[in-house]
């Protein structure tokens, strides 16, 4: 957009805006008064059909002085609004100042409301019903499209409302989750084990929540993960908060605990991603929403 | 326009004319009567209404902010909306019929700008005197009583325009406390902004502006036109019976000499609000306000004559001189009878629709993101949001219900409470075992129903469709 960088552009918007302003001006000043023939003043003069004339029904001369105060208007306007080219005019006035005004002006109504909040502990809020109420709505709008409105999570996006925590469920872990995000990443290890001690580790894996699996298949996937699950999962397999690594003990499953879906994850990997909500939120929001989410689990 | 070779001279003309001042003198009459008894009416209802109270609250309040509507019992929320289009179909039925049978009725009598223009014009007959005084009064030179006539009269008009704004913004914001704000001049930005602007509108549309507003700013005025038909009643001079029309003394048989019964005193047009002369016959400036009936009827008393050379009648009834019977039963037409039974239709239904509005309202959303899942037992899980909103003035339970499938339930608690006049978002997730129910993948339609339960909670229910997802 080469044509844009040079400054000739807002030259030629500039003059074709105030031309045109000028011009409505001049326009109005020919068309306030007309010659007419002697005589004949009782009609505009414009004839249709042969012989349809129109009479002249002036408009009042206040009217016209509104066209002019128009004028003057957007006259005034330019000078003090941006309009002409990359005038930036006299009040300074721009979009995103006018957004960073708002946000402040929202911040002063409504930030008392959540700083009340921020003296208690999260544990003391998620008893108290009108923090709830307000962690709830911001739950409502920021989270439940992920996790459910009910906390509840779906597939990939886990349940907020039992007490399996992949990083933890402290009042202060689950804040900082908030706050910086989660990044969970499984590597895909199906290049690494080959199809058939993909499936080996899955049975294996099946096995260690007490479901159905093939015995051999389960000795062999027991060495795999010996080698090289145990790094994250943990000798029990109960997982690493520090990490994410789920536990793989128990009946809880992010992806599925099918024999398909255990193998897709082993095979492909899964990268979870908790987006970090520090800057569109807040601490204050994020004190609130980490009280409804810790009531959710202690109900 | 065949103006040939015959162009003699040539002229500058204006296309804006210089506005000449209206000075209306006051009339008297049956119709003037009318137009009072409506000024009284509207402004009694104006004024007076913003302070009514009702259960412990402004009768009255149109709390924008919060989004609701508070008239008398009735709380109206933004899914009412359906009544306020319902009201102004009504409202434009009724001008439409009203125009129909009697021309600008609304204009000459109801119209804010008329009535604001009548109030302000008492005021400025009582400090300034009638039309020949105050024509004199404006041309006079500049003297101490000219300026303090003027003061005083515009000092009258700002104080009622003023009250005017305030009676306005407190529609809005509740009046009392508006009241001592203005008081203690700690009105907020917004509000003072209403008052002064409501009032400088008032100040300058009935004091300054008046037939300028009919004639060249209401798109009202304009298009009530094209509702008029020969049946229409409009405000008619009678040429036959008027014309020739001339001065005459009072005691001669005036017939005999080929005079008509105008006596060309020129009353009915000092009393027009507009400035026209009704005797050219019906003009777009016309409102309707029947004061020159009023001038002429007194006129017509003077002079010995029968009333009714300036009166209401139609377009055909000039024409065939029908009798007053034959000219109203007219006003039962095909065209009036149908805007009559669509109004009462309307009428009717938006009262029944009133009458049974349930004080309780429901959205159920469902969750999009998190189609269904899996819980422990086998069973399909579904997540649903429903907003309850409770119109009522008083706290209330509800509990809710869910049909549709075999033995679908709701998991968790499925009673809620909803404080007076507000709005609760449950999140509520709904189960089904669909092995055992033998569903195969796929929507189903189920209906939730919410009920409110406990003391005086009557026959309040609402239901509401969804679909549940089996995959």
């Amino acid at each position: 957009m080469s044509q844009f960088s040079s400054s000739f552009w807002d030259f030629y918007i500039a003059v074709i805006t105030l031309v045109s302003v000028v011009a409505c001006g001049v326009f109005l000043k020919m068309q306030s008064v007309r010659k007419v023939a002697g005589g004949t003043t009782e009609t505009t003069g414009h004839t249709w059909d042969e012989d349809l004339g129109e009479y002249n029904n002036p408009l009042p001369r206040w009217w016209m002085w509104l066209f002019y105060i128009t004028i003057v208007f957007s006259l005034v306007y330019l000078v003090l609004y941006p309009g002409l080219g990359s005038w930036k005019g006299l009040l300074g006035w721009s979009e995103v100042g006018q957004l960073k005004q708002e946000n402040a002006r929202a911040e002063a109504l409504y930030g008392p409301i959540y700083d009340k909040f921020a003296a208690q502990d999260v544990v003391a809020l998620a008893k108290s019903p009108d923090a709830l109420a307000i962690g709830q709505k911001l739950f409502l709008n920021n989270c439940a499209q992920c996790h459910a409105s009910d906390g509840g999570g779906s597939r990939g996006f886990p349940n907020l409302t039992d007490n399996d925590w992949l990083y933890g469920g402290a009042p202060t872990t689950i804040e900082q989750t908030i706050t910086n995000g989660r990044n969970g990443v499984m590597p895909p290890w199906g290049p690494v084990l080959g199809a058939e001690g993909v499936k080996d580790v899955a049975h294996y894996v099946m096995s260690l929540s007490g479901g159905a699996a093939d015995s051999i298949r389960v000795a062999r996937g027991r060495e795999t993960y010996a080698k090289i699950c145990i790094a994250c999962h943990g000798p029990e397999a109960k997982g690493n908060p520090a990490l994410g690594a789920p536990n793989l003990g128990d009946k809880t499953w992010l992806y599925g605990g099918g024999e398909p879906t255990i193998v897709e994850t082993v095979t492909k990997g899964r990268n979870g991603h908790m987006p970090a909500w520090k800057d569109i939120l807040g601490p204050a929001k994020i004190h609130l929403l980490a009280a409804y989410v810790y009531s959710l689990s202690h109900r | 326009m065949n103006i040939g070779n015959h162009v003699v001279e040539s002229a500058e003309q204006s296309l804006y004319e210089v506005r000449q001042k209206v000075y209306p003198r006051a009339v008297r009459g049956w119709f003037a009567a009318w137009r009072w008894a409506l000024v009284w009416a509207t402004q009694l209802v104006f004024y007076g209404g913003a302070w009514l109270t009702w259960n412990g609250r402004q009768a009255l309040l149109f709390e924008i902010a919060q989004r609701k509507f508070y008239i008398f019992g009735l709380v109206f929320w933004p899914q009412d909306i359906i009544y306020l289009t319902v009201l102004l179909v009504i409202a434009a039925l009724s001008l439409f019929l009203f125009t129909a049978i009697a021309g600008r009725l609304w204009c000459g009598y109801a119209c804010p700008q008329t009535v604001y223009t009548e109030i302000f014009l008492w005021v400025e007959k009582l400090i300034e005197g009638d039309r020949t005084k105050r024509i004199r009064l404006d041309r006079s030179a500049l003297s101490l009583e000219k300026v303090l006539r003027k003061s005083a009269k515009h000092a009258v008009w700002i104080a009622l325009a003023l009250w005017t704004g305030f009676t306005f913004v407190g529609y809005f914001t509740p009046i009392r406390d508006l009241w001592r704000e203005v008081w203690s001049a700690s009105t907020g930005p917004w509000a003072t902004f209403w008052i002064l602007f409501y009032g400088f509108a008032t100040y300058g549309n009935a004091g300054w502006m008046r037939e300028q507003v009919c004639k060249y700013m209401c798109p009202y005025a304009r298009f009530q036109s094209a509702m008029f038909d020969r049946d229409t009643l409009i405000i008619t001079y009678d040429p036959e019976r008027g014309e020739p029309r001339g001065p005459r003394a009072r005691n001669i048989d005036f017939r005999a000499r080929g005079l008509g019964d105008c006596v060309d005193c020129g009353i009915c047009v000092q009393v027009c609000p507009t400035g026209i002369d009704i005797r050219k016959g019906l003009q777009y400036e016309c409102i309707g306000c029947a004061a020159c009936i009023d001038g002429c009827n007194q006129v017509m008393d003077k002079m010995g004559t029968p009333h009714g050379l300036i009166r209401y009648s139609t377009e055909h009834a000039l024409e065939n001189k029908l009798d007053r019977a034959q000219m109203f039963r007219r006003v039962f037409r095909p065209r009036s009878l149908i805007y009559m039974a669509i109004l009462a239709g309307i009428v009717v239904a938006a009262g029944v629709s009133l009458a049974l509005r349930v004080p309780l309202k429901v959205d159920v959303i469902r969750d999009r993101a998190a189609i269904a899942r899996e819980v422990a037992g086998g069973e399909i899980e579904n997540v649903y949001r429903l907003q309850i909103i409770n119109t009522t003035e008083q706290s209330q339970h509800y509990e809710i219900s869910v049909s549709g499938l075999h033995e679908i339930h709701i998991a968790g608690p499925a009673e809620v409470e909803v404080g007076p006049a507000s709005s609760r978002v449950l999140p509520l997730e709904l189960r089904v075992h669909a092995e055992r129910e033998h569903l195969t993948p796929g929507a189903y339609r189920i209906e939730f129903e919410v009920r409110a339960i406990g003391e005086g909670a009557g026959k309040v229910k609402v239901e509401e469709k969804s679909v549940f997802i089996v995959r």
